[in-house]
């Protein structure tokens, strides 16, 4: 019997015109890994929806053919009985939980089933040492981190031991570390518990190792279903936004098969001679970016123009630890720079400081202009009924929204509303001498990165200082051609990004942990061209 | 907020530590007389130390205290019973005549006091009974009051954080966030589309886990009673019993009107000595708690 099977279902939620799943059939055995993939509203949210019952039984609409989610048909159990074979967590960690300690949400569930007291106390210690939160049990739920609220979540879905768990993009609020850890724990749940797994996922390159089969939405249909090898093939051909950076950048240097993963890509190279070891002798002996470094990049751009500049920047709360530690930052024109750093290093707070929306406790900030700034929820923006009351028409037209001013904002699209909420902060008649963005990538497709990418290169073209916040080391990539790295509120680096991007493991993008940094290559782009010129040096030698 | 300490209320059952709590509101409830109120707000401050959330309950008293005074004001301003005037403020339309009498001054200064003395109680009961715990209690007499109470209380943080990032994304704007009454009826419509969006998430989170089964939770069987729930719920009892005899007896009256008549004598005395001897003697004995 599968794990999960849909026989020529289709879906239309209420009041909307097109069908948001069209004639869908699959099986998934039990004890596989599979990932959904697709861009934006391909249908991946509302597949997982229609297998947890939440399709038709909560929101509604119509709905045609079959589902069965562990034997159990969906048209006649709701999401409360298939809960017991189905565990289900959903994209905000925030509205995942819904009791006020870790130990109550995780007996929840098991006390609606009809557990007695006794196996409610059983399942809830065994699913927190499963999952590696017993140390949370008796911690509010109000205090936990993201990462830390998304594991509860999922320790309340797996509570009841089903045999089958679907994720929405369980990491798109999280940051990379959490997100990573919660994938190496699915995994862990797969392999020795033999949970089948349905993910939906954006970022492809971090579970696409762990996967035993990829099942591509487009509009709502099934455009592919394939191994991961041979889903990435299809999408070299078919779906370009699909690929991951290792796969691009194999197909860049005209290698095959594109890789599922980092320790794959490298497999192949040295099969092909090209290296892969991952440690160059240059990056053995590079020194790393230590604190003299930023001093030194420092005093060289104090005698430049700053479009903005923050001098020895101190926040120290009252009875807690300081938040920034006399953080030196100067901005040129134009310049577009990156700001790393793990959770909790003061990122956000810096970004806040420089904007002028908190008082530091000592140090000043100085700008040439406005400073504009973009928070993390572009939906915090929209207070209007019309997309064209909540910016001027120059604004909108500068971001490609000109055409939607009637719509309602909360009926765009993610990627629609961060260039609806940059609209926002540019609006005013004087130009922005810096914009700074506070992770602006998170639960973005790649294409939508890309534009934004586009976008902030041809603000920055326009004079205007670029700051992002972000986790994203891709995107970082792709858009700064500076670094600066925060850790306990200090800078402890700043560089040039391929100095910076290429020579780690965390703050890496994925072509220089492929590359071991070699040629400081960051993007598939730049590795190919690498790669490429390798090859022809081999054939002439 | 709730949070979990090494405390003997804490470590007691929901049920009786939320016994103990409510027989504190009930006995501020009952009594205005000064004595007894001052006893009863002593009895929670200390009864919040001893439980390590003095913090949580003074932040409550401190918000407290200015709608106690507004009561105290509203009382003498309003109220025209009473025989001691001291003060004639004219003729005030709508009011009419507004003579503020000693009388009236005075009992809503007790009024103050009781309501400051009943939140203060009911800071404390909310900082040291598990309301997850109590939930689940309604849950077993009535799942519809327990679901609209999930609802309720899960949102409250949600919507506070939310309320707090669109504040500030409101001051990013390039007009540094228009303080007209237009641009806040805004925020104020956008903060509640969004928690129309917030319910709909949760309650679907809600039914995920299966709580449109209906099913009644089990009894937390096996659990004996300790030391501290035995001490708690005789304390709760016998300050129940208090306040049956002090309303049966007429003791702590207070008859504020035409003159005020505050009767003082030993049946006050002793219901102001018995309320803290009563409901702090449970608390310590730390036996069993723990902690530091």
């Amino acid at each position: 019997m599968s794990a999960l099977s849909f026989e020529r279902f289709s879906y239309t939620y209420a009041g909307a015109d097109a069908p948001a799943l069209r004639d869908v059939s699959l099986d998934v055995a039990p004890g596989e890994f599979v990932i959904l993939a697709g861009l934006s509203a391909s249908g991946k949210s509302t597949l997982l929806r229609a297998a947890s019952g939440l399709v038709p039984h909560f929101h509604g609409g119509t709905a045609s053919g079959r589902v069965r989610v562990g034997g159990l048909d969906t048209r006649a159990h709701g999401p409360g009985e298939l809960a017991a074979v189905a565990g289900t967590l959903l994209q905000d960690p925030e509205t995942q939980v819904v009791m006020a300690t870790v130990r109550a949400e995780l007996a929840f569930p098991l006390e609606n089933m009809g557990f007695d007291a006794a196996a409610v106390a059983r399942g809830v210690e065994e699913v927190a040492l499963a999952l590696g939160i017993a140390p949370l049990l008796d911690r509010p739920t109000h205090e936990l981190s993201g990462g830390e609220l998304q594991r509860v979540a999922l320790g309340a879905a797996l509570a009841g031991r089903p045999q089958l768990v679907l994720l929405d993009e369980p990491t798109s609020q999280l940051d990379p570390v959490a997100g990573d850890e919660l994938v190496w724990l699915l995994r862990r749940l797969n392999e020795e518990c033999g949970t089948a797994v349905v993910l939906a996922e954006h970022r492809l390159e971090r579970c696409l190792a762990h996967a035993d089969r990829v099942i591509v939405l487009e509009d709502g249909a099934i455009a592919c279903e394939a191994p991961p090898r041979a889903m990435l093939e299809w999408a070299g051909e078919r779906a370009p936004a699909l690929q991951t950076p290792s796969a691009r950048l194999f197909a860049r240097a005209g290698l095959r098969p594109p890789p599922s993963g980092v320790k794959e890509a490298r497999a192949t190279l040295r099969a092909h001679g090209l290296g892969g070891d991952g440690v160059t002798p240059r990056s053995v002996v590079r020194p790393p970016s230590a604190a003299r470094r930023p001093r030194r990049a420092l005093g060289r751009r104090r005698a430049e123009p700053a479009a903005l500049r923050a001098r020895g920047l101190w926040q120290e709360p009252a009875g807690a630890p300081a938040v920034l530690r006399g953080v030196d930052v100067a901005l040129a024109p134009g310049e577009r720079v990156a700001l790393m750093g793990r959770n909790g290093a003061g990122k956000s707070t810096l970004l806040r400081h420089l904007a002028g929306l908190q008082k530091p406790t000592r140090g000043r900030v100085e700008a040439q202009g406005r400073v504009a700034l973009l928070l993390q929820h572009p939906g915090d923006y929209l207070i209007h009924e019309r997309v064209g009351d909540e910016a001027g028409p120059l604004a909108l037209e500068r971001v490609g929204l000109a055409a939607l001013t009637e719509r309602h904002p909360r009926d765009l699209s993610g990627g629609e509303r961060q260039r609806l909420a940059l609209a926002i902060v540019l609006d005013g008649g004087e130009p922005p001498a810096a914009l700074l963005l506070d992770e602006p990538t998170r639960g973005m497709d790649r294409a939508a990165k890309g534009d934004l990418a586009d976008r902030l290169h041809t603000l920055a073209a326009g004079g205007a200082a670029v700051l992002v916040a972000t986790h994203d080391a891709e995107f970082a990539a792709a858009v700064a051609d500076r670094v600066i790295l925060l850790a306990d509120g200090c800078v402890i680096a700043d560089a040039p990004a391929p100095e910076l991007l290429s020579g780690g493991w965390h703050f890496a993008t994925e072509t220089a942990r492929v590359l071991g940094g070699e040629g400081r290559a960051l993007t598939p782009e730049q590795g190919g061209e690498l790669l490429r010129s390798r090859m022809i040096a081999d054939v002439r030698a | 907020m709730y949070r979990r300490h090494a405390s003997v209320l804490h470590t007691a059952r929901a049920g009786v530590a939320g016994a103990y709590g409510s027989a504190l509101v009930l006995l501020a409830l009952c009594f205005t007389h000064p004595i007894v109120l001052g006893a009863v707000a002593f009895t929670a401050v200390a009864a919040a130390a001893l439980s390590g959330v003095g913090r949580d309950v003074a932040r409550a008293a401190r918000f407290a205290v200015p709608v106690a005074l507004l009561v105290a004001l509203v009382n003498a301003l309003v109220v025209r019973d009473g025989l001691t005037v001291v003060a004639r403020l004219g003729e005030l339309p709508p009011f009419g005549e507004l003579d503020v009498t000693l009388e009236a001054l005075v009992y809503g200064l007790l009024l103050g006091l009781r309501v400051l003395t009943i939140v203060v109680c009911a800071a404390l009961l909310t900082a040291t009974v598990d309301p997850d715990a109590l939930l689940r209690g309604l849950r077993r007499a009535s799942l519809r009051s327990a679901l609209t109470a999930s609802l309720a209380t899960r949102m409250v943080p949600v919507l506070a954080r939310d309320t707090r990032r669109m504040q500030q994304a409101r001051r990013c704007r390039p007009d540094g966030g228009a303080r007209t009454r237009r641009a806040q009826l805004a925020v104020v419509r956008a903060v509640t589309t969004g928690a129309l969006d917030r319910a709909v998430d949760v309650a679907a989170t809600l039914e995920l886990r299966g709580y449109a089964l209906g099913r009644r939770p089990p009894r937390a069987g096996g659990r004996r009673w300790s030391r501290h729930d035995l001490s708690l719920a005789a304390a709760a009892a016998a300050l129940l019993a208090l306040v049956v005899w002090g309303l049966g007896s007429g003791a702590a009256r207070v008859q504020p009107y035409p003159r005020l008549v505050l009767q003082t004598g030993r049946a006050e005395l002793a219901l102001a000595a018995l309320v803290p001897a009563i409901a702090l003697a449970p608390l310590l004995s730390r036996r069993g708690v723990g902690g530091p």
